[in-house]
């Protein structure tokens, strides 16, 4: 499966938030980021976490936010970031800029 | 719905930093998820185990140890997936605990 | 305060109650970790040699092994970079087996520090550096370490001046994560194995630095 995304790229988590097993962590929704490495492509773990095969595998990414996107009242240093790991059905493309 | 399991970024005190070493009954609780895991047998995912520890609740995931959430939830997936059955793993369980008691008292 | 490598293990032959508390109920879990892994057994899925192996390789990861890929980077250019490219790989080259959940090394440089948690689980490189210590595990850690990272790094002794980008890598997914430190002035001409003995676990997690004792 070849990846919608490329490093460097502008891309905002989609704001869902169904039952189930995810694992898009919930202080990242509605953010945006960038990616830093596109990591290939595993199993989706929503349907492996069922006993399910999870096909076709969906690409996996490394997006990384400012720290400051995250939590308006983040108390560290200014060019502090986070890294997560997101799968591209949990990705949008991003027009925000920094 | 934010889910139990799901805590970065909420409030929480101190870390507590003390450790524990491993007991042996939690290496084997590791070691049935490995092989269990493994891609030779497969016959359930990683996925599978966090899916059933989220699936505790909250009380139970507070309550409960790392490694008694583990074997739990595996448990709980084997017995779904008709790996094992409830009625034998009650009357190993009351095997163990007759072993045990014969361990203890000699 | 970390107890967990002063003395060895006892595997196999502890009791799992104190002799002290004949008549006290065993522990529930514990039967079902005893009992489940019998009926894996009695069935087939798996042998009771199987589970001994797994349990002796448990055993055998341990920090020290992430120590010597940490020593080996710093001394040799080629191996640092094929480590970031590939840890498991890089492992096999040295004969540690890493497991087959790919593990991706995150480098420390004189900008940035980089601190490792998993906020959905309590993801970690066990097959390389063993099993995570317990407050890695914790709610405590897992809550704060992405939200007010220095605040974490300060309680673990940790201060990383406001020029330095802290980056925090959360390992949710498929991959496992393990800081490459940098390594500390004043160890020119050290060996390998001199080195590798300045790495700590907690070095490798990122709530550390790796430092020269005085008296070296």
């Amino acid at each position: 499966m070849s990846a919608r995304f490329a490093p460097g790229d502008r891309v905002a988590v989609r704001r869902a938030y169904p039952p189930g097993h995810v694992r898009t962590p919930w202080f990242v929704r509605g953010r945006s980021g960038v990616v830093e490495q596109a990591m290939g492509a595993y199993a989706n773990p929503e349907e492996l976490a069922y006993g399910r095969p999870g096909q076709p595998p969906v690409p996996l990414y490394r997006v990384r936010f400012d720290q400051r996107a995250l939590w308006p009242d983040y108390a560290g240093a200014p060019g502090d970031t986070a890294v997560v790991d997101l799968y591209e059905h949990w990705l949008e493309p991003s027009e925000e800029t920094r | 719905m934010r889910r139990h399991h799901d805590m970065g970024g909420i409030e929480a005190g101190p870390i507590e930093r003390g450790e524990h070493d491993y007991e042996p009954w939690e290496k084997r609780v590791d070691a049935i998820m490995r092989l269990l895991t493994h891609p030779s047998r497969r016959v359930m995912t990683v996925d599978e185990l966090r899916r059933g520890i989220e699936a505790l609740g909250p009380g139970a995931y507070d309550a409960m140890s790392y490694y008694e959430r583990w074997i739990a939830s595996v448990t709980e997936i084997l017995i779904e997936k008709g790996v094992i059955t409830v009625d034998e793993l009650g009357r190993t369980m009351s095997a163990v605990e007759a072993r045990w008691r014969q361990e203890r008292a000699s | 305060m970390s107890h967990a490598h002063d003395h060895p293990h006892d595997d196999g032959h502890r009791h799992p109650f104190q002799p002290d508390l004949e008549d006290a109920p065993f522990a529930y879990h514990q039967v079902l970790a005893q009992a489940v892994g019998d009926v894996l057994v009695a069935k087939g899925v798996f042998t009771a040699e199987d589970l001994r192996r797994q349990i002796e390789a448990i055993d055998a990861a341990e920090p020290a092994r992430g120590a010597r890929l940490v020593a080996r980077a710093w001394i040799d250019g080629g191996f640092r970079e094929r480590l970031l490219r590939d840890v498991n790989a890089a492992a096999a080259e040295l004969g540690v087996d890493a497991g087959g959940i790919p593990i991706r090394a995150v480098a420390n440089e004189p900008g940035v520090h980089n601190l490792i948690v998993c906020t959905l689980c309590s993801c970690y490189p066990r097959l390389l550096i063993g099993l995570p210590p317990d407050w890695y595990k914790s709610r405590a850690y897992r809550s704060r370490a992405i939200r007010e990272p220095r605040a974490v790094l300060a309680e673990f002794g940790t201060a990383i001046p406001d020029d330095i980008e802290v980056r925090v890598h959360d390992s949710t997914a498929d991959l496992r994560y393990m800081v490459l430190p940098l390594r500390p002035e004043g160890t020119e001409g050290w060996d390998e194995t001199r080195l590798a003995g300045l790495v700590t676990r907690d070095s490798m997690i990122g709530v550390a630095l790796p430092r020269v004792p005085a008296a070296a």
